[in-house]
């Protein structure tokens, strides 16, 4: 599932004038590993910290740590993406998470609801209750044209002092009942039986020694597998429909190396996570909503509003698109991931506490804009925020593991964000 | 005896993939108009910017003398430094600053960074006075119009001690009297020994004042011509590279039915809520027929355009539109589109297009119905109808994939108009469609509308060109401050006509 990652191509200019022959290739190629810049960035990075950590970074415990600690922050980054994208900003959302974590655990552990206590009902009630509070946000937004950044930064402060309120002051409130955990430390079941390759060495004691040996979880490889299978077969799939319908698809060669590579990067992944105990929960619903965004803004027709609002609000406004509604919307969708983070937060450290979430928009904006998208608006990808999103969780895991100080971490990553936006921006001039 | 104060000499300068200009030579004498003229993308803005330093020195090949020296600019200070003054088409004025302030931004009368606000509002009203201009150097530039903020321009130029003044386009959005007013300016600055290049599509106003007229076309000089030799034609054929016996396509109208008929519409200002800027306006259209609307600047042809379409603009709206005799709906953009109306607007980049984004997005926007199912985008659909569409209306782009904000203005408009003919309307609402834009692309633009007519749509053109007008409506009405003063079937309409009709308008009311 990790095929989603890859930031799909900027069609290139030349796609439907014919230009066969290798020159073409070669120019396609180019082009290409310019809008790839930002996945090679991400291997060139992980490549060094695997090898600053000791090969720690790639371990499958480590792997499954690194998506438990950042899945919030790419969940959250795909309502960002939409909000930025609309020529918005939302500053609001670390203090929603940290609002609805408090709710729902104060649902769950304080308030006598009875049935309602059940994790499941008050998950979904907490996403309702983060729809409504993007819903009361965007329509000071859309409605009554406040900016954006003054309507979210009063959110900030309301829902950060909303969730101190709620918990009582500094107090947190847990222990949160184990099913809800699942929801950020659990793993999907192997229903298909694991496989057991190596067994595990057993020690003096009768016990076994962690590590050793080797057994595969198969639910995760089947998974695994079916995906990879999926994309190339979308992918050969797409390309024949272009052709029958007379455009030039890209050069072959560079279909299959792009194919390969991602698929064996994918297959790699997989494998690592299959040795442990196989998929976080986590990553499958990050998985399934990376998918759901990039179908949503590449193929349907509000995505397309939205970032036609984005780049021109007054032509989208005269194209008969409904400006004010769909900014409406937008805000509800980032309240609904904000408060899905929020979920996901207070599943992660087993309880709520007051400083959940707390700075963690700096990390969603940062992981769009790292992913390429214009302060200004109309432009931004899906896949360039998940990997901008993984670039900052990688810095953050790799850091942790070589033991650098918290507080250089974040002059790293400051660095890292403006870098990542000068390159964008020279790159942008220079074409 | 008169001396060459510019020369450019083989000038070349290449973009990726396109040779923007090719051995481009442009000689112009000290105090002289001279003209520059070609159809967009020709060449001519490329040429200026090269000449004041945008594209610096060592980024094109050739050599631009000015007053006998090899100048190599780094940058525009350097061509400022030394007298050279460029107006854009787009005003570079900060709409919330004053008058005095605009002018002397970044060059302030300052000691030690402390402003001298006596001297430069003293300074600031003997250089309006010498561009015409009676307004209070305080006055912030978003209070005055369009017109006297070219003047204003103009008058910043000044204030750089300029030797030759650049302005391109400088009449593109300006009424008749205020380009009139402009053009008389230029020929005071001519006799006070200040050179002017003038970029223009307007050819009137070309012949009346320049001296000499340099042609551009695909990048290469085609010729210069000088005072006895100007006349439009001549400046055309050899701007099209043919010579355009007929500025507007023959047409053979078959008008029917009433289609389209606006009743009492009545609006008021969207701020100034007393003033009503639409008194009761009647219009009918009818199948096939091709309505122009005439009228100055301000006389409320957008402002009943945009308040029609979804009620764009305006407030406390009222009247009736009828649409083959049954009143309907319009009270939003998307209504009215439902309806098969559509509005092309007078300002394609603010209100027309999203410039980041490319042709094939922007052509299918207002009909992303008619490329989806049940929400979901058809890619290939979609690069179907955008393909057809530029070929259709003839995009002269690399392929649907350019960014609209990179093609030049007439390729610009004919992305909004297919925008708009896929919505497939029935009443096309055209607000100046050929503003800007060069006579080739003009002449595209007028099949279309024929085009249009002779599949049974109803067209309304509004237009400040009367030529125009004439040239393309099979009915004409007169537009005066908020009014219909006047009705006239295109074969016995002429512009004194028009006029006339305006003027009595104003006596009326």
């Amino acid at each position: 599932m990790t095929t989603e990652t890859a930031p799909t191509p900027q069609t290139s200019v030349a796609e439907d004038v014919p230009q066969p022959g290798p020159r073409f290739a070669v120019s396609a190629l180019v082009e290409n590993l310019r809008d790839y810049g930002l996945v090679l960035a991400l291997i060139a990075i992980m490549v060094f910290f695997q090898f600053t950590t000791g090969g720690t970074l790639f371990k499958p415990v480590n792997l499954s740590n690194l998506v438990q600690q950042n899945s919030f922050i790419i969940v959250m980054a795909l309502g960002m993406l939409l909000v930025i994208v609309a020529g918005h900003i939302d500053l609001s959302v670390g203090s929603v998470a940290g609002f609805v974590g408090a709710l729902a655990a104060t649902m769950m552990v304080i308030w006598p609801l009875g049935i309602l206590s059940n994790p499941l009902v008050v998950s979904i009630i907490c996403l309702i209750v983060g729809g409504a509070i993007g819903a009361a946000q965007g329509y000071w937004i859309a409605y009554h044209r406040i900016p954006s950044f003054i309507v979210t930064l009063a959110g900030m402060l309301t829902f950060r002092g909303m969730c101190q309120a709620l918990l009582g002051g500094g107090s947190s409130v847990g222990p949160l009942p184990d099913p809800f955990k699942q929801l950020s430390s659990g793993f999907i079941p192997d229903i298909t039986g694991s496989i057991m390759l190596i067994p595990p060495v057993v020690n003096a004691a009768g016990k076994t020694i962690v590590g050793s040996g080797l057994t595969l979880h198969s639910t995760t490889l089947i998974i695994g597998a079916l995906g990879v299978l999926a994309y190339v077969y979308f992918g050969l799939r797409a390309r024949r429909t272009r052709e029958r319908h007379g455009y030039e698809a890209e050069p072959f060669a560079l279909f299959a190396v792009k194919t390969v590579v991602i698929g064996t990067l994918a297959l790699f992944l997989v494998y690592q996570f299959a040795t442990y105990k196989g998929l976080p929960i986590v990553l499958v619903v990050m998985a399934a909503l990376i998918a759901l965004f990039v179908f949503i803004t590449k193929k349907t027709t509000i995505g397309r509003r939205v970032y036609a609002m984005g780049g021109n609000a007054k032509a989208a406004q005269l194209s008969g698109i409904k400006t004010d509604r769909l900014t409406l919307l937008v805000f509800i969708n980032m309240g609904v991931l904000s408060a899905l983070g929020g979920l996901i937060i207070a599943a992660r450290l087993g309880q709520a506490v007051p400083a959940a979430g707390l700075g963690s928009e700096l990390d969603v904006i940062a992981a769009v804009f790292i992913g390429g998208a214009s302060a200004m608006g109309g432009v931004g990808q899906v896949a360039g925020s998940v990997v901008g999103g993984f670039i900052m969780g990688v810095m953050n895991n790799g850091m942790s593991i070589m033991g650098v100080n918290v507080d250089w971490q974040q002059v790293v990553k400051g660095l890292v964000l403006l870098g990542a936006v000068v390159f964008d921006v020279y790159n942008k001039n220079k074409g | 005896m008169t001396s060459t104060i510019l020369e450019m000499r083989d000038i070349t300068k290449t973009f990726p993939g396109v040779k923007a200009l090719s051995n481009v030579n442009l000689s112009v004498e000290e105090g002289e108009i001279h003209a520059v003229v070609g159809e967009n993308g020709a060449g001519k803005s490329t040429l200026m910017k090269v000449l004041s330093g945008v594209y610096p020195a060592g980024s094109y090949d050739g050599k631009i003398i000015y007053r006998g020296q090899v100048c190599h600019f780094k940058g525009i200070h350097d061509s400022e430094r030394l007298g050279i003054v460029i107006i854009h088409q787009e005003l570079a004025l900060v709409p919330m600053l004053s008058i005095a302030e605009n002018i002397f931004l970044g060059n302030e009368h300052a000691k030690y960074g402390v402003i001298d606000w006596n001297a430069n509002e003293t300074r600031t009203a003997a250089l309006l006075k010498k561009v015409g201009l009676s307004e209070d150097p305080k006055t912030l530039i978003t209070d005055i119009g369009v017109g006297k903020q070219q003047l204003v321009e103009i008058a910043k130029a000044l204030s750089k001690e300029v030797r030759l003044l650049i302005l391109d386009e400088p009449t593109a959005s300006l009424s008749e009297k205020d380009s009139q007013a402009l053009l008389d300016l230029l020929l005071e600055f001519k006799r006070q020994g200040i050179t002017s290049i003038l970029i223009s599509h307007k050819l009137n106003e070309v012949s009346r004042v320049a001296d000499h007229v340099t042609i551009i076309r695909d990048g290469q000089t085609i010729e210069t011509l000088d005072k006895s030799q100007i006349s439009e034609d001549r400046i055309i054929t050899s701007m099209v590279g043919r010579p355009l016996e007929d500025r507007f396509p023959p047409r053979d109208p078959k008008i029917g039915d009433t289609v389209f008929e606006v009743r009492k519409w009545s609006v008021y200002h969207p701020i100034h809520a007393e003033r009503q800027v639409i008194k009761g306006i009647d219009v009918t259209v009818k199948r096939g027929e091709v309505v122009g609307i005439a009228g100055l600047m301000g006389a409320g042809r957008t402002e009943f355009a945009m308040s029609l379409f979804g009620r764009s603009y305006g407030r406390r709206i009222t009247g009736e539109v009828l649409l083959n005799g049954k009143p309907i709906d319009i009270s939003s953009v998307g209504k009215a589109v439902e309806h098969g109306i559509a509005y092309v607007t007078e300002d394609r980049k603010t209100y027309g297009l999203n410039l980041i984004d490319h042709i094939k997005h922007n052509i299918t926007l207002a009909n992303l119905g008619g490329v989806s199912r049940h929400a979901v985008i058809d890619d290939l659909r979609e690069l179907d109808v955008a393909n057809d569409y530029r070929g259709r209306t003839n995009i002269r782009s690399s392929s649907v994939y350019q960014k609209t904000g990179n093609l030049s203005g007439g390729n610009q408009q004919k992305v909004v108009l297919s925008k708009w003919l896929f919505a497939n309307p029935d009443v096309l609402i055209l607000d100046e469609p050929t503003r800007g834009i060069d006579v080739g692309a003009k002449y595209e633009i007028y099949t279309i509308i024929a085009r249009l007519a002779s599949e049974g749509k109803a067209v309304i053109v509004i237009s400040s060109e009367m030529p125009e007008l004439l040239g393309v409506s099979d009915r004409i009405y007169v537009m005066n401050e908020g009014r219909m003063v006047g009705e006239m079937a295109a074969s016995d309409a002429s512009q004194e006509k028009i006029m006339r009709a305006i003027v009595r308008g104003e006596k009326a009311s």
